[in-house]
């Protein structure tokens, strides 16, 4: 023990005479420990406590306090309660004390053991005693804190204060300046406002103390290091403010005070405010300000310049108008509601009548936005805006005129949809039933394209309102649809048919089962000789159009199973009939159809009797047509049918990997069982109208014709690569190795391509293990041999297979991937294969759309490209630097290729490792290396690393030769990349501006028109650089 | 009016925006030589912002496609805009900033005249004399 005290008495004796900082740390831990008492401490501290040099005792105290700070929780009631006394009475004491007493009673704040009533003689005599903006940061800062620790655990106490406590805090803060410190002192004010401490008659000063704030404008320092945002100040301060309804009489003219302001960021402030504050209010809190707060909403939507004070100040339209709507009306008082809204329309309302002039828009949003607040606030509008507009539709004649009415209308109709909560209340616009119709279906019938895409719009929307249209009402519109689609050549308008009848056509599917679907079968149907005769038009689209939109139409309607089971045997039978060659269909328009299955088996719901009708009719039968069409041959009466063309089946083979992958697993599986059973053991059973031979062997190798059926292989891929991953293969490994046979053997494009993508897709789903990697080396092994031996005549499909293994094994980060891509990275330096070998890069990198992707459920994993490139970039660079000279291009070929893939993160941080090599890239005379590094270098200008501006000087020589580049793709990717540079730090760039200017007056006389808009692009930045009102 | 105290014209009427121009085949071609024509003068300033709307030239229909004449081969341009009140004081403004636009977008062999449309605006010759001596300053 004694030990222990004269440890104690040297401890406290160097902390205070010998000054060292870290004897505080030791003293806290040795009581921590129980090696000594809080009480001992104080006894040792004593004659440092009671000396008279001010210093000496500051240097006691800090002790003290900083030994609290650590071990507070240990602290007994009767110790706190002599702490806090001595406490109080150090704060009467010399200056320099004071922060060493404010950080003790702080820690003192965090304790448990608060005897009741401390918490409130310790806020008396801090608030009697000290003088808290004559503090430094660090001290207000402690004082804040022991407000919010206070206000945590002593609520109760603390509200005992009376309105004395809000008048503490509000002297406390009055005049705060640090940032850190608002932030704390916000915090205090809300909880005040929150938890409802009394403000009695200091609700004004607490307002005045934080509200002289507001608007907040604040940067925070470079390099930020206290992370406080101005979002963050501007939301606290908000809550603050808007946070309870006695500060309204204040806070409102405050609103409308800075509204007036030009500073946009304190408009939107302003208006955001005002949002914030309304929901909480009655409509007492703010009826004496409500023409005020008009008056400047509708001038800042009015006149406004910005989008976003626009939105806001409709945001604060809306909110204010549903905080009326919300009032409860008593006998004698007015309704403020109709009050506000007659305001609002008085005026707004006259706007509407001048469709030509510029406040029409502003007025309709600001009348939508009222609209949209409640269904009262709708009707009220409703009944007053919509007579005039239907009126006026049908008297003006200009169609610009209609078309902006009808717009009118259609976001009126909108806006009252956003605020319709239930479902089946009848619409607001029931009283105007009968003359929307009649207005939807003149425009409808109108000769004006702008006219009938607004129309269509507004049908759509009139569709979704309970009501609105009777099946008569449908019936119509569906024969208006079918006439727009038939007959109207302008796209816009076919575009928007083809969605207004995908909307209608989910509410009402009968209509368009009997009407409409029928006859565009036979429109579709019908020869194109019809049309030869005289009525035939340039007006009129052509036959191969209105087939184009039927099938886009017969898609879009296909959303009910009711639907789908009547538009997909009308796609089929196009399909069969353009094979039979009965009915002349382009190859084009037999894609077109198999799009339209595609998206219908994208869009379907996910139910058994969809799934059905896609995995045990639709695919058997598109299998059967293409097999059939593979086995026909040429000589057959000349006809060659679509289905063996490459397109075709790629799309086929799409419609079966949508199905496969999305519908019905257990159906799924069982195609796939089938698919494979037809490939690999010729069992033809499940495949309608079955006459075909016994012996088909799509995937031996065989003579003459038989590319046919070896491609066919792609409709293979298609099913087997796409299924979810709980589904099994079956004889996964009998196929494997046909696949590699053919894939390696195979002379036909398409046949081999898709045989090595199945192979890959596979691959790339196969579990983990010893059966895979042994796999995968064989076919290694075979491949390697073919692509070093320079006789081979299978050396590209080799290097096929190869690429697309390597992407399926990259994808899954599987460990073996590595020795593919270094295989690859040898090719490059191969005189035949080294070009496709950069190019494949490209291939490794991107996405492929029909397999090896996510929609398929294919293996891929996060950041594949960023770890690809990390790994390998620096092969690369050895590579291009060890290479002779005409090799190098293939290597800066392949570098872009990857570099182009990366996202914008990684290419920036990994941009200075590769500059030069990239700058090299852009004198390479190959034009496509010079346009895909330029394509992966304008990304990267947007927010230049420093590395770049370093080389401004070669990059802008380089970039200068090549805006007179041969061709013109590289000429308006070097003026992109030009126009990226001027926004540069413009002192960086500043040197170089009559240069560039003069370099580019050339491209200004280009010409290629594309060429010569880009130039004037980025001139005009040019010229903007370093001057007034520039940058 | 409402509290267009600031604004000579408050409420003026908006004309229709054209579209972009639609892209040809030809455009694309390499080797098609494609003439500066009056649609791509109006496209250069077209989109010029008003000075007292958040509006373009082409909205308030100051500026308009057949106001524009252009002749490649002797190498002139020449721009009519109208302003849209007889006393827009904003007039010689205007007048400068297509002339200013013209020039930077242009090749240097272009010889480039801006008027205002004769009989739209009350001071129309010293808008046009003003305006011909900034310009002429400005090279």
């Amino acid at each position: 023990m004694a030990a222990d005290s004269s440890l104690l008495q040297s401890l406290v004796e160097e902390f205070v005479s010998g000054l060292q900082d870290s004897k505080a740390k030791d003293a806290a831990t040795a009581v921590k420990d129980g090696q000594f008492t809080v009480l001992q401490l104080v006894e040792a501290l004593g004659l440092s406590l009671t000396s008279t040099q001010p210093h000496t005792r500051a240097r006691g105290v800090q002790l003290l306090s900083e030994v609290l700070q650590e071990c507070y929780g240990n602290l007994t009631q009767r110790e706190v309660e002599v702490l806090i006394a001595f406490y109080e009475n150090r704060l009467k004491d010399h200056y320099v004390i004071t922060p060493s007493v404010l950080q003790g009673l702080r820690a003192l704040t965090k304790c448990t053991a608060l005897p009741p009533g401390s918490a409130v003689s310790m806020l008396r005599s801090l608030f009697q005693d000290v003088h808290v903006q004559s503090l430094m940061l660090a001290e207000r800062s402690c004082v804040y804190s022991m407000l919010i620790n206070l206000m945590e655990t002593r609520e109760a106490e603390l509200k005992g204060l009376g309105s004395d406590f809000v008048f503490g805090f509000v002297q406390s803060m009055d005049g705060e300046r640090d940032p850190r410190n608002l932030l704390l002192a916000f915090q205090i004010a809300n909880l005040i406002i929150q938890r409802g401490y009394n403000l009695g008659k200091f609700a004004e000063e607490l307002f005045e103390v934080t509200s002289c704030y507001f608007p907040i404008d604040f940067t925070p320092p470079p390099n930020d290091p206290h992370g406080i945002t101005k979002e963050e100040l501007i939301e606290t301060l908000r809550s603050v403010l808007a946070g309870t309804p006695k500060f309204a009489e204040f806070l409102l003219p405050l609103i409308i005070e800075k509204l007036d302001s030009d500073v946009q960021s304190a408009k939107l402030d302003s208006l955001q405010t005002l949002t914030a504050c309304v929901s909480q209010y009655e409509h007492k809190d703010f009826a004496e300000f409500l023409e005020g707060l008009w008056t400047s909403l509708r001038r800042e939507v009015f006149q406004t310049s910005s989008e976003r004070v626009e939105s806001a100040g409709l945001a604060a339209v809306t909110a204010l108008t549903s905080c009326l709507s919300r009032a409860v009306l008593s006998s004698d008082s007015e309704d403020s509601l109709s009050t506000f809204l007659d305001l609002v329309l008085t005026d707004c309302k006259h706007h509407l009548c001048e469709p030509d002039l510029k406040l029409v828009w502003p007025s309709a949003k600001l009348l939508q936005a009222a609209c949209s607040a409640s269904t009262r606030a709708s009707h009220i509008v409703t009944a007053a805006v919509m007579p005039s507009l239907l009126e006026q539709y049908s008297n003006r004649t200009q169609c610009s005129q209609r078309r902006t009415l009808l717009e009118v209308v259609l976001k009126f109709i909108q806006a009252v949809k956003t605020s319709q909560s239930l479902e089946n209340e009848e619409s607001v616009f029931i009283d105007f039933r009968a003359s929307l119709c009649s207005t939807v279906f003149s425009a409808l019938s109108e000769n004006n394209s702008s006219l009938q895409v607004t129309a269509t719009s507004l049908l759509t929307s009139l569709s979704q309102q309970t009501g609105l249209l009777l099946d008569s009402d449908i019936d119509l519109a569906v024969d208006h649809l079918i006439r727009l689609l038939l007959t109207e050549s302008d796209d816009k308008v076919s575009l928007a048919v083809v969605e207004c009848a995908g909307a209608l056509a989910e509410l009402h599917p009968t209509v368009f089962i009997t009407k409409l679907i029928p006859r565009l079968k036979a429109e579709m149907f019908a020869e194109p000789m019809d049309q030869d005769d005289n009525r035939k038009s340039s007006e009129q689209p052509s036959h191969h159009a209105v087939r184009q939109r039927c099938l886009s139409v017969l898609a879009a309607v296909s959303i009910k199973p009711s639907v789908v089971k009547e538009t997909t045997p009308v796609l089929l039978d196009v399909l069969s009939s353009a094979h039979t060659g009965s009915v002349g269909f382009s190859v084009d328009e037999v894609v077109m159809t198999c799009r339209s299955l595609q998206r219908i088996a994208e869009q379907v719901q996910d139910i058994e009797e969809t799934g059905r009708c896609f995995h045990e009719t639709i695919i058997p039968q598109l299998l059967s047509l293409a097999l059939q069409a593979a086995l026909q041959g040429e000589e057959s009466s000349g006809h060659r049918s679509p289905l063996v063309e490459e397109v075709v089946l790629s799309a086929v083979a799409s419609v079966i990997s949508t199905s496969c992958s999305r519908l019905q697993p257990q159906l799924a599986a069982q195609t796939a069982k089938r698919t494979v059973a037809l490939f690999l053991d010729d069992d033809v059973s499940f495949l309608p109208d079955n006459s075909f031979p016994s012996h088909i062997q799509l995937l031996k190798k065989q003579q003459g014709e038989s590319w046919r059926q070896s491609q066919l292989v792609c409709l293979l891929m298609g099913c087997v690569c796409s299924l979810p991953r709980s589904v099994e293969v079956p004889q996964a490994d009998e196929l494997l190795s046909q696949l590699e046979e053919m894939s390696c053997s195979c002379s036909h494009t398409l046949s081999y391509t898709s045989a090595a993508k199945c192979f890959a897709g596979l691959v790339n789903k196969r579990s983990q293990g010893d059966s895979l990697d042994s796999l995968i080396q064989r076919m290694m092994k075979r491949v390697c041999g073919e692509l070093d031996s320079t006789s081979s005549p299978v050396r590209t499909q080799a290097f096929t297979l190869m690429i697309w293994v390597a992407k399926a094994l990259l994808l899954r980060y599987h460990p073996l991937s590595t020795s593919l891509t270094d295989k690859l990275f040898t090719l490059l330096d191969n005189s035949d294969l080294g070009a496709m070998a950069a190019d494949g890069f490209s291939l490794l990198m991107s996405d492929s759309a029909d397999i090896l992707n996510r929609g398929c459920h294919a293996d891929v994993r996060i950041m594949y490209r960023q770890r690809f490139f990390s790994e390998n970039s620096p092969k690369l660079v050895q590579g291009f630097n060890a290479a002779e000279p005409e090799k190098k291009s293939n290597y800066l070929k392949a570098l872009s290729n990857i570099v182009n893939k990366l996202p914008k993160q990684v290419q920036i941080t990994e941009l200075p490792a590769l500059l030069s090599l990239l700058l090299e890239a852009l004198s390479c005379p190959d034009q496509g290396v010079q346009l895909s590094t330029l394509s992966c270098l304008e990304p990267v200008l947007i927010d230049p690393p420093p590395a770049l501006i370093q080389q401004l000087e070669a990059l802008v020589n380089r970039l200068q030769t090549l805006i007179c580049s041969p061709a013109m793709s590289v000429r308006i990717a070097s003026l992109r990349c030009l126009h990226a540079l001027s926004h540069f730090p413009t002192h960086e760039i500043l040197p170089f501006r009559a240069r560039v200017l003069r370099a580019l007056g050339r491209p200004l006389d280009d010409k290629k028109r594309l060429v010569r808009s880009e130039a004037v692009q980025a001139r005009g930045e040019w010229f903007l650089v370093g001057s007034p009102g520039g940058r | 009016m409402s509290g267009g105290t600031r604004l000579e014209n408050a409420n003026p009427v908006i004309f229709q925006r054209s579209g972009e121009r639609l892209l040809t085949a030809s455009d694309e071609d390499e080797d098609v030589h494609d003439p500066i024509d009056d649609r791509e003068i109006f496209d250069l300033i077209r989109a010029i912002n008003d000075p007292e709307h958040p509006l373009s030239l082409e909205e308030l229909n100051v500026v308009e496609q057949v106001r524009v004449k252009v002749n490649d081969a002797e190498n002139t341009v020449g721009v009519e805009f109208t302003p849209t009140i007889p006393h827009c004081s904003m007039a010689t403004l205007i007048g400068l900033s297509i002339k200013v636009k013209l020039l930077r977008s242009l090749p240097a062999r272009f010889k480039i005249d801006v008027h205002i449309t004769p009989g739209t605006h009350a001071s129309e010759e010293a808008g046009n004399k003003i305006k011909t001596i900034i310009a002429s300053q400005m090279g």
